[in-house]
């Protein structure tokens, strides 16, 4: 601001001095704010700081203790794969919903209504219980055909299976609107192009209209994995062994109840500070061709 | 001169060939009949300039050229060859989409928006299809690419993003894009309309140029001075029919039709 204003002065003299100058308007109101913000800052830092209920030290000897850290690896382990089951499922999903065909169109809006409908907490303890409605699981030909595999429900599903497939399944839901939104983002004529090169249906899904929807795909899918990431901890209902169960297992010993969900929060803040750095870098990646400054290699 | 003459006749005679061939094709969209039976032919090597008013059915003819929209009745053939449908017994078939994309790669098209691919740099656009579709080797298409590069003009342009050029350079790209296919002929749906009056030339400059290596074309066009300066075939259509088609030097000075009179006398 002060560097152009001299540097007009300097180049355009009297004419340019002469110009009415923009300054900023009081603004009494931003002190007041600082004010009453550090305020609060102070008063949470000083509780943190004198309150003897958080416990530091206990905290601080828990956070690395091997059943909280076995916690995690669970917790990120069942992250993992229910966003995978959720691609894997839901990216079909909402090819199905925005396909031509009226049959694949009520599949995929069936599955999206059920899965989204039912609250992932009643699903994963259904799942977990999926043993009174069918003591086997098998394979054959139904209404009393003949049966090649069965295995007894309460071996198949675990907690794991249960957490899995619970939250897995709502994951694939909510990822089939996501990657919708993605796929009716494209411009019709992409695709129109893409058919008169010669490619076939897989390959233009593939190579012009995945990567271009990816760029609409990739933030709320990166707000998923942040979103599965705390809801693992739902899965503690059905006894899985991930983060939030296994610091109900320490307190329900030691009794120090607020220093270990203080451990369980920070780990899931270190978790979810990764994943934004991630995201982030995924975000970049498939923004190619579209930012203002981009530009290839050689030119 | 008769000796000249003499090799000129064989040329002569595979240019009688039939490329393309629309019969008895019509088109409805909602309760409107877009197409109304259009016949048409194109010779190998010819330039067929399609005219006419707003909404009457050229786009979506040459759309039903590559099958990109299927007709609901009628044929287009390429080279003998059934778009988009299979003939058994007197019936026609539909193609799915797999079958189709087979047909599709050896028909050029060119649109009015370009189309190119953004998340792909201009080399990526041209030898994506090649590789994918044609199982070229990357050496391969990328030496072709770069040649096609060089024919329209951008030789410099090959790492370049669509979005960082021109209207006129996206749809030279795009015109580059469509060669690399090597086709045995080339649409255009309306190649000019999205560009700047003053960027229309660097494209027509390419077409014209592809006319003279004796590329068989049909281009959508409003650009009646570049129609008449190819010295191709013009088709005039209204409303869903084609009124009248002939050498441009005939249609374009001693049109025959009211319609093309008012037309031409509209547009000019």
């Amino acid at each position: 601001m002060v560097a152009s204003s001299t540097l007009l002065d300097m180049e355009f003299g009297d004419r340019a001095r002469a110009a009415p100058r923009m300054l900023s308007p009081g603004n009494g109101g931003r002190w007041i704010a600082i004010g009453l913000i550090g305020l609060a800052v102070a008063w949470v830092v000083y509780q943190i700081l004198v309150n003897p209920g958080f416990q530091w030290p206990v905290v601080a000897d828990f956070m690395l203790d091997p059943t909280v850290l076995e916690g995690v690896g669970m917790t990120i382990k069942l992250t993992i794969l229910v966003m995978m089951i959720g691609m894997v499922i839901g990216v079909p999903i909402a090819v199905m919903n925005v396909s031509q065909s009226r049959l694949l169109k009520l599949c995929g809006g069936a599955f999206i209504w059920f899965f989204r409908g039912v609250p992932p907490l009643v699903q994963l303890v259904f799942w977990y219980n999926l043993a009174s409605l069918f003591p086997d699981l098998m394979l054959g030909i139904p209404f009393g055909g003949p049966k090649f595999f069965s295995v007894s429900s309460t071996d198949a599903i675990s907690s794991f299976g249960a957490a899995m497939l619970g939250l897995g399944l709502v994951e694939a839901a909510y990822m089939a609107e996501i990657v919708r939104g993605g796929l009716v983002a494209v411009d019709p004529g992409q695709v129109e192009a893409s058919k008169a090169l010669g490619h076939g249906p897989f390959q233009t899904l593939r190579m012009v209209i995945l990567p271009q929807a990816m760029k609409v795909i990739i933030p709320p899918t990166g707000n998923q994995f942040i979103g599965a990431l705390k809801f693992t901890s739902l899965a503690s209902v059905v006894a899985l062994g991930e983060l939030m169960h296994s610091v109900e297992l320490v307190y329900s010993n030691n009794f120090q109840i607020v220093p270990l969900l203080i451990v369980a929060a920070l780990w899931y803040v270190i978790m979810v500070s990764i994943l934004t750095v991630g995201q982030h870098f995924l975000e970049r990646h498939y923004s190619r061709g579209f930012r203002q400054k981009t530009m290839g290699a050689g030119a | 001169m008769n000796h000249i003459e003499s090799i000129a006749v064989p040329t002569m005679n595979i240019r009688e060939k039939t490329l393309l061939r629309v019969d008895n094709v019509w088109k409805v969209r909602g309760s409107n009949v877009v197409l109304k039976g259009v016949d048409l032919t194109v010779r190998e090597g010819e330039a067929l300039c399609l005219l006419g008013p707003s909404g009457a059915g050229k786009s979506t003819l040459l759309r039903c050229m590559n099958a990109i929209e299927m007709a609901d009745r009628g044929v287009v053939y390429v080279d003998d060859v059934p778009i988009g449908c299979r003939e058994k017994n007197g019936h026609f078939y539909r193609l799915n989409e797999r079958e189709l994309s087979h047909q599709r790669a050896g028909i050029g098209m060119v649109f009015q928006n370009f189309n190119l691919f953004p998340h792909m740099s201009v080399l990526q656009n041209i030898i994506n299809a090649p590789m994918r579709v044609r199982g070229l080797r990357k050496a391969d298409a990328v030496e072709q690419a770069h040649a096609l590069l060089a024919s329209v003009g951008l030789a410099d342009k090959a790492n370049h993003y669509p979005r960082h050029l021109s209207g006129g350079q996206q749809q030279r790209v795009a015109i580059a894009r469509a060669l690399a296919m090597d086709p045995q002929i080339m649409l255009f749906d309306e190649p000019t309309s999205a560009l700047d009056p003053h960027l229309t030339h660097e494209v027509l400059d390419v077409i014209r140029s592809l006319r003279e290596r004796g590329m068989t074309m049909v281009i959508v066009t409003h650009e009646i001075p570049f129609a008449r300066d190819l010295g191709g075939a013009v088709a005039v259509m209204a409303d869903g029919f084609i009124i009248e088609e002939g050498p441009a030097s005939t249609v374009l000075t001693k049109p025959v039709h009211e319609r093309t009179r008012a037309f031409l006398a509209h547009a000019l």
